[in-house]
C-alpha cells in the first residue's frame, strides 16, 4: 500500500466517525430526552409549571406529585397488583402454549404439519376486523368488565409461535429420538428436554409478551367501563389521568386541603412515571436476551 | 402401507392434544371473527346477534363512501405508512451501518441501549411525552419558543404540524428496535470480504456501497415487504394516544383504525365500523399478495410464502 492510499483510507475513517458519532449521538440524545423531561416534570411543583412551564431540568425539586399519588396509595397498589398479575399469569400460560404449538409444528413426523402451519399462518393474512372481534368478547363471551378480556387477547401471537419453532428446530432431532427409544412420551420429551433447551428462545418471546401485557391499555379501552376502577391497569389509570384528572384524583380518594394548586400536570407526569418505571428498571438487564432473539431468524418464520 | 385416520390420529394423539390448545385459541379469536364479517351486510341489533340481524345488502359500505371519509382515510393510512415505512428503514439502515463501523464498543453498546429505550413505552406513556412537549400553555417546545420572545404555537389546534409529529414520534419509537435487524444482518457479513477489498485498495466508502448494502438487501427486502403488507392498517396506538378524541386534526390524522375504532365505540354505527373493518382487511389481503408476488418474481427465497 502506498502513502497515498493510507492517506485515504485515514480520510474517509475520520469522515465515517465523525458523522457516525455526531449522528448516532444526537438519535440517541433524542430518544432520552424526553424521557428525562417527564422526570423533570414528575419533579416539579405544579406552581412552577403553571408559571414556567415543563423544562429539562427542574428550578427546584418537589416531590409533591408522588407524595401525592402514594398518600392513598390503595388505587395504585391495586393496579399495580393487576398489572403484574395479568402480566405472570398471561406471559407463563401463552407461553406454554406456544411452546406446546411451536414444538409441534417443528416435528418432522407430525402427520398434519404443514396443515396446521398454514391454520395459523394465515390468520396474519387475513382477519375479520375489529367489530366481529368485539361482539364475540362481549356478547358471546360476555368478557365485558372482566379479568378475561385483559387476559385472552395479549396471550398469544402466531409470529411468536413461529419464532418458537425456527427456534426449536436448532435443537438436534437425535435428542428426541435417543429418549423415544428409552420410552419417553411426546409430552414428556416435551417438557424435560425440548423446553429447557429452548431457554433462550423462551426468554425473548417471555419478553415480548410480557411488555405487551404490562403496556396494553387498548383491551382496557374496548371492555373495562368507566365504572370498574377495581379492573384499571396502570396503563389504563395513566390514560384515564391524562384525559381526566378530577376522575382519576376522585378514585384516589384524595381528600383534605392542600397548601397551594393541587398537583395536576405533574401528577400526570409522575403517574407516567410509576406506570413505566419497572420496565426502565429491568430493561437494561433483559435487552440482551431481547436483541439476541430478534436475530434468530426471528424475521421469517 | 397407508394407514387409516384413526390409527394415524391415535398414533398422534400426544402431538394432537399438544397443538389443541393454540387451535382452539385462533379458531376463537380468529376463524370465528372471519365468519363475522357478514356483519359488515347487517343492521347489527344487539338483541338478535349477528345471525338474526337484518340483511341490509350494501348500504353498509354506501354510507361509509358516500361521506368522502373513506377516500380520506384510506390516503391518509396509506401516505403515512409509507412514510412510516421510508423513514424508518433509512434511519435504521444508516445508524446500522454508522453503528457496525464504529470503533468505541462502550459507545455502540450505550446508543444501542438508549436507542432501544422508546420501543418499551408504553403508547399512554408517549402520549404523556408528546402532551409534555406540545402543550400550549406549559409544553417544553412552547416554553423555550416564549423564553426567547417567540410565538407560541398552537400545535394541538393545527393539522399541519401533525403530519411531522407523527412521522417523528413513529421513527422515534420504532428505529432502535429496526435497527436490530440490520446490525444482525451486518453482523453475518464475512470480515474477508472486507480486508480483500481493502487490499484492493477500496475506501470506506466504497466498502460499504460495494459490500454491506448488498449484503443486508435480503433482510431490507422481507421488512419492506412485511411493513408493505401493512400499510393499509394504522398504529392504532400511535394516532389514537397522540391525537385522540381531538376533532381538529381528524383532517389530517384520521386513519382507517382511528376512524372504525369511533364508528364502533363513540357513533355505535356498527354496521358501518364492521364494514370498515372489511374493507380494510382485504385491502390488506390483496396488498400483501401482491407484494409477496413481485418479491416472489425478483427472487424467490425472500419471498414469504
Amino acid at each position: 500500500m502506498n502513502a497515498a492510499a493510507r492517506k485515504k483510507m485515514h480520510a474517509d475513517r475520520l469522515l465515517l466517525n465523525v458523522v457516525g458519532y455526531l449522528l448516532v449521538g444526537l438519535v440517541a440524545l433524542a430518544c432520552l430526552i424526553p424521557l428525562i423531561v417527564v422526570i423533570s416534570g414528575s419533579l416539579t411543583s405544579e406552581t412552577h409549571i403553571l408559571e414556567d412551564g415543563f423544562r429539562f431540568w427542574p428550578k427546584a425539586f418537589d416531590t409533591s406529585a408522588y407524595a401525592f399519588a402514594l398518600k392513598e396509595p390503595a388505587t395504585l397498589l391495586r393496579s399495580y397488583g393487576l398489572t403484574i398479575s395479568l402480566t405472570a399469569v398471561g406471559t407463563l400460560a401463552g407461553l406454554f402454549i406456544s411452546a406446546m404449538a411451536a414444538y409441534v409444528l417443528q416435528r418432522q413426523d407430525f402427520h398434519w404439519r404443514s396443515g396446521f402451519a398454514f391454520y395459523f399462518y394465515f390468520t396474519t393474512l387475513f382477519g375479520g376486523g375489529l367489530v366481529p372481534w368485539y361482539i364475540l368478547m362481549v356478547n358471546y363471551l360476555h368478557l365485558k368488565n372482566t379479568y378475561g378480556a385483559l387476559l385472552l387477547p395479549p396471550m398469544l401471537s402466531v409470529f411468536y409461535i413461529l419464532i418458537l419453532r425456527t427456534f426449536m428446530r436448532s435443537i438436534p432431532e437425535a435428542i428426541t429420538e435417543s429418549a423415544k427409544i428409552d420410552g419417553a412420551g411426546d409430552f414428556t420429551v416435551f417438557v424435560r428436554l425440548i423446553l429447557p433447551l429452548s431457554k433462550p428462545g423462551l426468554a425473548t418471546i417471555g419478553l415480548f409478551t410480557a411488555l405487551n401485557y404490562w403496556n396494553d391499555w387498548f383491551n382496557s379501552l374496548l371492555f373495562i367501563e368507566s365504572s370498574s376502577e377495581k379492573l384499571y391497569t396502570l396503563q389504563y389509570l395513566l390514560y384515564r389521568s391524562l384525559g381526566n384528572l378530577e376522575g382519576v384524583r376522585r378514585i384516589m380518594e384524595v381528600t383534605g386541603l392542600n397548601v397551594g394548586p393541587l398537583p395536576g400536570e405533574n401528577l400526570k407526569m409522575a403517574l407516567a412515571i410509576i406506570a413505566t418505571g419497572p420496565i426502565v428498571l429491568l430493561y437494561p438487564f433483559v435487552q440482551r436476551y431481547f436483541v439476541q432473539g430478534l436475530t434468530i431468524g426471528a424475521v421469517k418464520g | 402401507m397407508k394407514r387409516g385416520i384413526i390409527s394415524r390420529l391415535a398414533a398422534n394423539k400426544t402431538l394432537l392434544l399438544m397443538i389443541a390448545p393454540a387451535a382452539a385459541y385462533f379458531f376463537l379469536f380468529s376463524y370465528i371473527p372471519m365468519a363475522g364479517v357478514i356483519l359488515a351486510f347487517k343492521q347489527f341489533n344487539y338483541k338478535l346477534g349477528i345471525f338474526d340481524s337484518p340483511w341490509v345488502g350494501f348500504d353498509n359500505f354506501r354510507f361509509f363512501f358516500m361521506t368522502g371519509d373513506a377516500w380520506r382515510v384510506t390516503l391518509n393510512t396509506f401516505g403515512y405508512n409509507a412514510s412510516f415505512i421510508i423513514v424508518n428503514n433509512v434511519l435504521e439502515i444508516v445508524i446500522a451501518i454508522l453503528l457496525a463501523e464504529l470503533g468505541s464498543k462502550w459507545f455502540r453498546k450505550l446508543a444501542q441501549t438508549t436507542l432501544l429505550l422508546p420501543y418499551f413505552l408504553s403508547w399512554v406513556v408517549v402520549g404523556a411525552i408528546a402532551y409534555n412537549l406540545f402543550n400550549y400553555e406549559h409544553g417544553l417546545i412552547n416554553t423555550m419558543l416564549a423564553s426567547v420572545g417567540l410565538d407560541r404555537l398552537d400545535i394541538y389546534t393545527t393539522p399541519e404540524y401533525w403530519k411531522y409529529i407523527l412521522v417523528a414520534v413513529s421513527a422515534w419509537k420504532a428505529v432502535g428496535y429496526g435497527a436490530v435487524f440490520y446490525m444482525a444482518a451486518i453482523m453475518n457479513v464475512d470480515k474477508e470480504s472486507y480486508d480483500a477489498a481493502e487490499i484492493d485498495g477500496a475506501n470506506l466508502f466504497q466498502r460499504i456501497y460495494h459490500i454491506t448494502l448488498p449484503a443486508i438487501r435480503p433482510t431490507v427486502t422481507i421488512l419492506v415487504l412485511l411493513a408493505i403488507g401493512g400499510i393499509f392498517r394504522g398504529d392504532f396506538g400511535l394516532f389514537y394516544q397522540l391525537v385522540g378524541g381531538n376533532g381538529l386534526l381528524y383532517q389530517a390524522t384520521d386513519v382507517i383504525d382511528t376512524y372504525a375504532y369511533r364508528s364502533l365505540m363513540i357513533d355505535n354505527e356498527i354496521g358501518m365500523s364492521a364494514a370498515i373493518g372489511f374493507y380494510q382487511s382485504v385491502l390488506c389481503f390483496v396488498t400483501i399478495l401482491a407484494a409477496n408476488y413481485l418479491v416472489r418474481r425478483t427472487d424467490k427465497s425472500n419471498a414469504l410464502f
